[in-house]
């Protein structure tokens, strides 16, 4: 029977999100099409993960070899290379991640098996996969067809598909390390955490996210007095913290902070995916976007198409005039 | 330390009006405003300020109609030595495995330490060119690399990950490196400085010059064939306020009023 892999992604002793994510997808995949499914577990010492996910999947194709202590993409690349020739999996799904993005591409051209990044949807019609994914922000999605071939591999988006709850009793399968050596010309140092202490935006309630549409730093102080005044505290896309207007500890998104204030208001933020990821669990929404067709509407509960410039002193001053008024 | 850095020329789209064309199977292009794709700008300065440091050369290359000059004459200006356009209309319909293979036959016979490219292109956003090359180079890579330390032919990095999270790898020398937003603060560059590099020679090499075949590049020769462009269903949309900007400002007040956030 024809398999289908799905890659674990692991860190510092914990399974990654993405992984139960991937599952999801690749269980349904796998149902439809009467294949079998397999998790790719690679690393050292990492029986435990292992049990934990045999409870997604019937099979668990478990690689433990100290060279893979850390994520190494020259390694992985080689292990997973040997498994896709030997085992001639229809689909690989590995998450688009860091760990995914320095991995697929240069497994996908050692193989030369067709791969599509960053997708959010992807359906096998006989044996030809079809997957959606998105272009220029968020605007536009596409439907794209891989060329045909034997083998596939797909990166996942993340917080795509629902985490897959454990359902099963699957089986372990130790399959012995094909490594004989350590990776020659890369080599993984150490972690880097994000340094304590500055503004903890996780913990507040009211947050005013801006983005480029602020256009210029000298507006900072306009959107902190709104801040101000709902009594918050300014949060930020990527670019605000990239040009040094903002500290990245308050850039809200992927490779920032996941937030989850009773209010988020998002100014000149088009809605980038890396961004909403890390705000749409908000329990309220609102954006300013000149755009109407900016992606962050779609997250929002209300919208607004204006002029952020035009909304943000009138709305201070309407918040002002309410607190005065209760006074 | 002679550098090459793969540049794309991409429509801003953030604030545009998209419109698929009538194949359903692009954009259309008219109206669009084109510049240096965001990732490469930071890619550029990286390699410009190492050039500066350390001595060497920084190469500028792009796969691209004529069109796209204009992003590699801003490099020149901003202190890139040399730029390459690589064009054919066989070119076109080509997927970013197409576009590493085009840029691999330009490479592998020039001298180079390292080549960056962008962690990811703001239109397509594959994120692969540059692992895909490291790979028909036979040459490592490390991918959003937010700083660089080079010494003793290794390139020691900081990879973004999740959440803040870095790691330091690694890498030795030559290899790919794909620069992620914020690793530096591009320098402005002046009208004159544009205007300089304006005289700057731009070698333009096509798909015979390159050594390529047709069933190569384009859409013979990518993994992905585009069946369709569709304006993203929203799942929830959300309700629109108008009216005057104080209009406005006085119905969000209500709603945070109703919710007991003011
Ligand atoms: C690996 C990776 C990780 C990333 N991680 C993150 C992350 O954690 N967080 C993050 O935010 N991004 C992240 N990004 C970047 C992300 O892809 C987007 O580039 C970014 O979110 C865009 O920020 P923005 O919305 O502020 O800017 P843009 O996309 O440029 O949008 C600006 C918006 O402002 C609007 N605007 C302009 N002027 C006005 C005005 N006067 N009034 C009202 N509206 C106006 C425009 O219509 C536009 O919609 C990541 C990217 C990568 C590749
Ligand atoms: N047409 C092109 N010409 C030159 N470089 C490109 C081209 N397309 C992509 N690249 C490079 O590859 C990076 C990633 O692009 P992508 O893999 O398409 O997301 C970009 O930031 C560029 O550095």
């Amino acid at each position: 029977m024809k398999e289908i892999f799905i890659l674990a992604e692991h860190r510092r002793g914990e399974i990654r999100d993405i992984t139960f994510e991937m599952l999801t997808k690749g269980k349904e995949l796998a149902e439809k099409t009467n294949m079998e499914l397999a998790v790719v577990l690679l690393g050292k010492d990492v029986k435990e993960h292992a049990k934990t996910l045999s409870q997604h999947a019937k099979k668990v194709l478990l690689i433990e070899d100290e060279k893979l202590e850390n994520f190494n993409s020259e390694s992985y690349q080689k292990v997973l290379s040997h498994l896709i020739k030997e085992r001639k999996p229809l689909l690989t799904l590995i998450g688009h991640t860091s760990f995914g993005m320095d991995l697929a591409p240069s497994l996908a051209a050692s193989l030369n098996i067709p791969l599509a990044t960053d997708c959010i949807d992807l359906e096998i019609e006989d044996s030809a996969l079809m997957v959606t994914r998105q272009m220029y922000g968020g605007k536009v999605n596409v439907k794209a067809r891989l060329r045909q071939a034997e083998s596939y591999l797909v990166t996942v988006r993340q917080a795509t598909f629902p985490a897959e709850k454990a359902s099963m009793n699957g089986e372990i399968i130790e399959i012995p390390s094909p490594l004989s050596e350590e990776a020659a010309n890369k080599r993984f140092i150490e972690y880097v955490l994000p340094p304590p202490g500055g503004v903890d935006i996780t913990a507040a309630e009211v947050l005013v996210g801006i983005g480029r549409g602020i256009k210029d730093e000298s507006n900072l102080p306009l959107v902190e007095d709104l801040a101000k005044a709902l009594g918050g505290v300014l949060a930020c896309s990527r670019p605000i913290v990239d040009k040094g207007w903002l500290p990245n500890d308050r850039q809200v998104g992927t490779s920032g902070k996941t937030v989850k204030p009773k209010l988020y208001i998002a100014l000149g933020i088009s809605g980038a995916f890396q961004h909403v990821l890390g705000m749409k669990n908000s329990d309220l929404i609102i954006a300013v976007n000149k755009d109407p067709n900016a992606p962050i509407f779609s997250v929002a509960d209300y919208g607004i198409v204006e002029d952020l410039f035009k909304i943000v002193p009138s709305l201070k001053d309407k918040i002002y005039e309410l607190k005065a008024g209760k006074a | 330390m002679d550098i090459l850095v793969c540049v794309k020329h991409v429509p801003e789209t953030a604030e545009a009006d998209i419109k698929i064309d009538s194949t359903g199977k692009t954009i259309e292009k008219a109206g669009l405003v084109f510049d240096i794709n965001e990732w490469d700008d930071y890619a550029v300065e990286e390699a410009v300020r190492i050039k500066e440091k350390l001595g060497g050369t920084v190469t500028v290359i792009t796969v691209g109609s004529e069109d796209a000059n204009s992003t590699l004459r801003k490099c020149l200006a901003r202190g890139a030595d040399k730029a390459i356009r690589l064009s054919d209309p066989k070119f076109e319909g080509s997927d970013s495995y197409a576009i590493a293979k085009i840029l691999h036959k330009a490479i592998k016979d020039l001298p180079f330490d390292l080549i960056f490219t962008g962690a990811q292109a703001g239109d397509d956003g594959y994120a692969m060119v540059g692992p895909i090359l490291a790979q028909l180079l036979g040459i490592p890579h490390a991918t959003m690399v937010k700083k660089i330390e080079l010494k003793n032919g290794v390139a020691r990095v900081n990879r973004e990950l999740e959440g803040g999270l870095e790691e330091i790898v690694e890498v030795k020398l030559p290899a790919v490196l794909t620069i992620q937003t914020g690793i530096n603060e591009p320098r402005y560059v002046s009208i004159m400085g544009i205007r300089k590099a304006m005289k700057k020679e731009i070698k333009v090499l096509g798909m015979t010059e390159l050594g390529l075949s047709e069933n190569e590049v384009g859409e013979a020769g990518s993994w992905i064939k585009i069946e369709k462009l569709y304006v993203p269903p929203v799942e929830k949309q959300a309700e629109f306020l108008d009216g005057t900007p104080e209009e406005i400002a006085a119905k969000i007040a209500e709603i945070l009023k109703a919710r007991g956030l003011v």
